[in-house]
């Protein structure tokens, strides 16, 4: 053998072991495992923030974010299919041949030391004794060849050959699972990234200014799968390509346009189902393909599929009141916006800029446990999102809902306000009145910016003080006025808070809790003061004393303003009207390599099937002319499960009992 | 021996299967094509043609099951029957749930699963008692349990599929769509797959322990329904509204129940020959099938449980390129499916082809239930993913 030859072999021992396969299996394993605990494909900021930018540069560099789209994967598939093949290409040819070769060249000898083995001694002769061994094997399926060996007749039989086929079938399986995949992998596109055709783009801007560099044409992609998001009204005949920290724009041959998208709801307030009506534009169309999807009910279009993937707000036209805080004029604001659109408002607070993010129709949550409707979920009703950014660029994120929602047997409006993305909503709860409107608290809230009302009730409430000598000097009126107003003052910027800050920075140690409890008392007097002063301006009788609602509603309203101080912006967006316009999220993709991995599946499991349940069983049997007879050896094989094969064997033992004379 | 020509005669020509069939099975035969028929007649109109196939596909599968395996039928006909008896004594109101003796007390979807639970418990403390005692009765008490147990979860799950119909038609989908679901699924046919190699092997000696891993299923059902209140039938996300899933998750819990007897094997096996090397001469040892037939049933578990988890995985990716855009999307739960399902492979070549036997494979029998039961649960439980129904 030359030294090329032994080379060869050597490599092919090696790539075709088991030791090497079942490594392959177990790496494969271990990296699967890895891609699972690690959330793949983050932004990158999301990885530096859990990981320090230590760890984060060494797992970009491992490609431990896109697990299953890094080289290293690919290469330990290729070795699993280089493996699979070379174990094929040693094994098959040897297995085709076993499953064929009936080995009639047994000696008695080899056949004596066999596990199942038995004779017989006939007294008929031994063609007869052929026949016979012939019907009974025959019988049970077995087929046979015979070969004359000097005196000796040699009878090989088999069945169940079909199990060295499943083993082919198995293998072959996973190798076309594995080359449909390629052909539906990113492998084409990293190919082009590194060869410089491809740039992934990472700036977030329009679609047309995406340029050419990091855009593919229909042509340029056997298999995609991007998605985009179409509003309404519009079309796209683009996808985008997610990539790492990036994308890549595909272009597609024709336009899918959203006529509608539909969501509708159980009882229960949980989505029952996702729509679109799409229509496709494409100049091989006579004319447009109408055509509506839904979660698990796809549409196939020139091999391309179109895919009800998600769905998000698609410009929605907002009516909003801006009503002003911390001014005790109450006139609002009209303003009009798109989602997704940005508006300058001039404020005390300088020039703020709202970022009107998102509108929702429904907010589906889970009911209070003592929820009167018995239900699990409850809906909340339209809000809408957006973003307050002042002229430094910070911004706070509110969500606010247009109507009033119950709480504990009451109905408040909500305002959500958080600092970050990372923070969870903190709730403004307003008190609804008995119109089910924000006036009377607004009303309330503007009272209080009122310094000449509050002054005035504070002149009030000390007179009466004076005059029933609870007071004991005259002389501190003006002081006492003073700091009531003060504390009111207080209290409208910043709550509880700035009172209790203030209290903090002023007053001596041991006197604080005395203090304090002064304080909300004379606060709580102001209020109540400027609270019936706001229920006599609505015509509302005092005169028994007032009523538990209004009551109630003090205490919402005390809570609400409270919060208002650190609520964050000089007005309160108050969503009037809508015009909900809806986008669906597509997924289009291709992927020429299904049918492929289909049919590698089909095999698999076909052969899968062959190898378990069919036993591929030899039995061989000489017949020996003895005196006046035949001398019978029956000896067989199994090549998998060697208990039941014993069973099997038993059986035909007693078969050829019951059949040889 | 008394054997006739003609037997002799037969004997050589082995009739076909289809004439060895007796009356009864023609009767049960012609009986699931009956019911057959009036489901397709009574729903055809609300279903697509997938389903009128999964419906005629089951028709027949029933048939050849009830035929290569005999006792199912008396399983089969209880549990039906006693199902439409539930089902007639509701009308069309599931408010009778409280007011019809049988349904309060047995057949209602959650009787029915109450029932479930207690005859599993029952029948493995019985198995336990059998394998101390040897006693035959008890084991063979212990067996008509489990199949009780069996029938009476079957019960549970399609007395459950009808309620969901009664609560709102929109509502109406087959019991297998979330947690609590699936693991009465998972008890009953690990119980089934059980009591088939307790026939073929003639043992009830491994009852006590194919039977703990199903204890172990209801006592987590149990803790679900009282501490979760997870027994309340919810309406199908979209995602899951498919034929797909009528397929999909009983062939993937076939492979599940076989992973989890086959390791519940693999314990046994450990016990026994750790008392076979210190020669112990215990008679609860003795009773144990021996060594060598275990390792037979556990490779037998595995590779059924390999053959149906691939085909359900296989089924998974075709839903999936329907459902999701890809047929393939590692997801956390596909990924844990190839993970379980190279464990498998990797298991099945050591056997097959190193030709492992014995010890190490029983201990990596028990170690696959940990890496399989990690893709059942855990993933929903630990991993963000596509498959994020039945939170705990």
């Amino acid at each position: 053998m030359s030294n090329k030859q032994t080379h060869r072999k050597v490599w092919l021992e090696f790539l075709g072991s088991m030791n090497l396969a079942i490594t392959i299996l177990v790496a494969l394993s271990i990296a699967s495992i890895i891609g699972t605990v690690l959330q793949q494909n983050q932004p990158y900021t999301n990885y530096i923030i859990k990981f320090g930018p230590f760890w984060h540069e060494i797992f970009r560099a491992l490609d431990l974010y896109d697990v299953y789209g890094s080289v290293w994967f690919l290469v330990l598939l290729g070795f699993l299919v280089l493996t699979t093949s070379v174990c094929i290409y040693r094994n098959a040819p040897v297995m085709l041949k076993d499953m064929k070769h009936f080995r009639l060249n047994v000696q008695e000898k080899s056949l004596r030391v066999l596990h199942n083995f038995n004779q017989w001694t006939l007294s008929e002769p031994t063609d007869q004794t052929e026949q016979r061994v012939d019907q009974i094997l025959s019988s049970r399926g077995y087929k046979l060849r015979r070969k004359q060996d000097g005196e000796n007749i040699v009878l090989a039989a088999m069945k169940g050959g079909m199990n060295r086929m499943g083993y082919i079938l198995t293998h072959t399986g996973i190798i076309v699972i594995c080359i449909g995949g390629l052909i539906d992998g990113n492998l084409p596109l990293s190919v082009k990234e590194w060869t410089g055709k491809l740039k992934v783009e990472t700036r977030d801007i329009a679609a047309k200014d995406v340029p050419q560099i990091s855009r593919l044409k229909p042509s340029d992609s056997a298999s995609f799968r991007g998605s985009v998001t179409i509003p309404e009204g519009s079309g796209s005949n683009l996808v985008f390509l997610n990539v790492r920290d990036g994308y890549l724009i595909q272009e597609l041959p024709f336009a899918v346009e959203l006529k509608d998208f539909r969501i509708e709801h159980y009882q229960s307030g949980q989505p029952k189902s996702f729509e679109s009506d799409l229509i496709i534009h494409d100049d091989q169309l006579e004319e447009p393909l109408k055509k509506t999807i839904a979660v698990n009910h796809p549409l196939v279009y020139r091999g391309y599929n179109i895919y009800q993937a998600s769905f998000a707000d698609g410009g929605s036209v907002l009516q909003i009141a801006a009503r002003p805080l911390f001014n005790k004029n109450q006139k609002s604001l009209p303003l009009e916006g798109k989602v997704n659109s940005v508006k300058q408002l001039e404020t005390i607070n300088g020039m703020l800029s709202i970022e009107l993010n998102d509108f929702k129709l429904f907010n589906i949550f889970p009911a209070e446990k003592n929820d009167p409707s018995g239900k699990k979920f409850k809906n909340f009703g339209p809000s809408f999102t957006f973003k307050v950014r002042d002229e430094d660029g910070q911004a706070r994120e509110y969500v606010n809902y247009m109507s009033p929602v119950m709480q504990e047997g009451r109905y408040f409006y909500l305002s959500g306000m958080r600092r970050s993305n990372a923070d969870q909503f903190k709730y403004l709860h307003i008190p609804a009145d008995s119109e089910g409107s924000m006036e009377r608290f607004f009303k309330f809230h503007a009272m209080l910016n009122d310094t000449q009302r509050v002054r005035q009730t504070a002149e009030q409430s000390v007179d009466i003080a004076l005059k029933a000598s609870k007071l004991p000097d005259a002389s501190m009126r003006d002081e006492i006025i003073a700091s009531m107003v003060r504390l009111v003052g207080l209290f409208n910027q910043g709550g509880y808070i700035a009172i209790d800050k203030d209290i903090r920075d002023k007053v001596p140690a041991d006197r604080q809790v005395k203090v304090a409890e002064a304080y909300l008392k004379i606060l709580q007097n102001m209020l109540q003061g400027l609270y019936l002063n706001l229920l006599n301006s609505e015509g509302v009788d005092i005169s028994k004393g007032i009523s538990p609602e209004d009551n109630r509603f003090f205490e919402d309203a005390v809570n609400g303003l409270a919060g208002l101080g650190a609520y964050g912006t000089p007005f309160y967006l108050q969503l009037t009207s809508f015009e909900h316009r809806q986008a669906s999220g597509l997924q289009i993709t291709r992927s020429p390599g299904k049918n492929i991995v289909y049919f590698g599946c089909l095999i698999l499991i076909i052969g899968i099937f062959m190898m378990f349940y069919i036993a591929h069983q030899r039995l061989w049997i000489i017949l020996k002319p003895a005196d006046n007879g035949t001398e019978v050896l029956l000896g067989g094989a199994g090549n998998r499960n060697q208990r039941d094969f014993a069973q099997q064997f038993e059986k035909l033992v007693n078969l050829f009992n019951r059949h040889l004379p | 021996m008394s054997v006739t020509q003609q037997d002799l005669a037969n004997d050589l020509n082995p009739r076909s299967f289809i004439s060895t069939l007796s009356v009864f099975d023609w009767v049960w035969a012609a009986l699931l094509v009956v019911g057959t028929m009036y489901a397709y007649q009574q729903y055809a109109v609300h279903m697509d043609a997938y389903e009128v196939g999964i419906l005629f596909g089951t028709g027949i599968a029933l048939i050849g099951l009830g035929w290569g395996w005999k006792a199912t039928r008396v399983f089969m006909l209880i549990a039906g029957l006693l199902s439409l008896i539930a089902i007639s004594q509701y009308g069309g109101d599931l408010g009778q749930a409280d007011q019809r003796f049988l349904l309060k007390f047995l057949i209602s979807s959650q009787s029915a699963t109450m029932w479930m639970s207690a005859l599993f418990i029952m029948a493995t403390v019985t198995y336990f008692i059998h394998l101390f005692s040897g006693n035959e009765f008890i084991g063979k008490v212990a067996t008509s349990m489990v199949w009780s147990a069996t029938t009476m979860g079957t019960i549970g799950l399609l007395v459950r599929w009808r309620e969901s119909y009664l609560i709102s038609y929109d509502y109406g989908h087959i019991p297998v769509s979330n947690l609590y679901e699936v693991f009465i699924l998972f008890a009953i046919i690990t119980a089934l797959i059980y009591l088939f190699y307790e026939m073929k092997f003639k043992t009830r000696n491994l009852g006590a322990f194919a039977l703990l891993v199903i204890s172990a299923s209801v006592a987590f059902l149990l803790w679900y329904h009282f501490e979760k209140d997870a027994s309340k039938i919810q309406p199908l996300v979209p995602a899951l509204q498919s034929y797909w899933m009528k397929i999909h998750v009983p062939a993937n819990f076939v492979g599940y129940g076989s992973f989890g007897l086959a390791a519940m094997i693999g314990i046994a096996y450990l016990i026994k020959d750790r008392a076979v090397t210190n020669n112990s001469q215990s008679a609860i040892m003795a009773r144990l099938p021996s060594l060598e037939v275990m390792d037979d049933v556990m490779h037998k578990a595995i590779a059924l449980g390999f053959a149906f988890f691939t085909i359900a995985t296989v089924l998974g990716a075709m839903w999936a390129a329907e459902a999701w855009g890809g047929y393939w999307s590692w997801d956390p739960k596909e990924t844990w499916a190839l993970i379980v399902w190279l464990n498998y492979a990797a298991w099945l070549h050591m056997r097959l082809t190193k030709g492992w036997r014995g010890k190490p494979l029983a201990w990596w029998a028990i170690i696959g239930l940990f890496v399989t039961t990690f893709a059942f649960l855990g993933v929903n439980m630990f991993l963000s993913g596509l498959h994020s129904y039945g939170e705990l």
